[in-house]
């Protein structure tokens, strides 16, 4: 009786400790549910609005010169 | 409309960018949230890959048609391609850093193979400025060109997968690979990779038409 007791025991502290080492791997939850994300994609969202506005500048002074040239 | 390609890279990475920070991602250990990465640094590469294609194509046009522009386009292509391999190479050892432990490791083919397809495509540029007379010198990199993509494949595509590399859908048949991606990530990896090459794409563009304002102006 003690034998299977003791089984037992050995048994429920297997299957329970490796229940602890098989908790969900750690993401940025609390980060997200605190919103503050949103900061961090508006500050990515306006270095690439930067660099579409610079191509953009770009762009106009090239089809500026494409047109000097041609209209020589 | 001739410039759709630019306004859609534009839509298709600003979405990425939203949509890539907060869509629901598969919950892995090790790679946690930086499995994010994979609509950043991923498509990068993809570009890369499109602009050196476009460079061969360019190139190979430069010997059936022993024409100048293309010469120039080819060159341009490379110059975007290197310029995009950069950005690759750093991101990747960012995450490597995080994710595998180290910066660089030389356990992993595709980090030498990428590293040696840019001395071979930084001889490519050091080849062009060697040769004075154009025409030669269109005939002669164009040649080269070819080898060197070639040689990139072998190494970054081939090398690889016949070994055992820390990247996943490398080392054996990645289209038989599990990937970690599941569905919500492809929503937002493929746009990625397709915002990104016609980003690439408009660069290559810009590049072009100074190119040949600069042609206009040597004549």
């Amino acid at each position: 009786m003690i034998k299977r007791i003791l089984s037992l025991v050995f048994l429920l502290s297997v299957l329970f400790s490796s229940a602890q080492t098989t908790t969900a791997p750690e993401m940025a939850d609390t980060f997200r549910s605190d919103g503050k994300i949103y900061v961090v994609i508006s500050v990515i969202g306006m270095i690439f609005v930067a660099l579409v506005i610079f191509l953009i500048v770009l762009e106009r002074k090239v089809n500026k010169l494409e047109k000097q040239i041609n209209n020589k | 409309m001739k410039n759709w390609y630019k306004i859609l890279s534009v839509i298709l990475i600003s979405y990425t960018l939203v949509w890539g920070l907060l869509n629901p991602v598969p919950r892995l250990d090790i790679l946690n949230e930086t499995i994010r990465n994979v609509y950043y640094h991923v498509p990068i590469w993809f570009a890369m890959l499109f602009m050196m294609t476009v460079s061969l194509i360019q190139s190979l046009l430069t010997l059936t048609k022993n024409n100048l522009t293309n010469d120039a386009k080819a060159y341009n292509a490379a110059i975007v391609g290197f310029f995009f391999s950069l950005p690759g190479l750093t991101t990747g050892s960012i995450w490597a850093k995080y994710t595998w432990g180290t910066w660089w490791t030389f356990q992993d083919p595709k980090l030498n193979g990428v590293a040696i397809s840019i001395l071979i495509y930084l001889a490519y540029f050091i080849l062009r400025f060697s040769v004075d007379d154009e025409m030669k010198r269109a005939r002669i990199s164009a040649v080269y060109n070819v080898f060197a993509f070639v040689m990139m494949n072998v190494f970054i595509m081939v090398l690889p997968r016949l070994t055992d590399s820390l990247h996943p859908g490398n080392g054996g048949n990645p289209a038989f690979a599990k990937y970690d991606m599941d569905s919500n990530m492809r929503m937002v990896f493929y746009p990625a990779v397709l915002g990104w090459i016609f980003f690439s794409y408009w660069l290559f563009d810009l590049k072009n038409r100074i190119s040949f304002i600069k042609n206009k102006l040597n004549d």
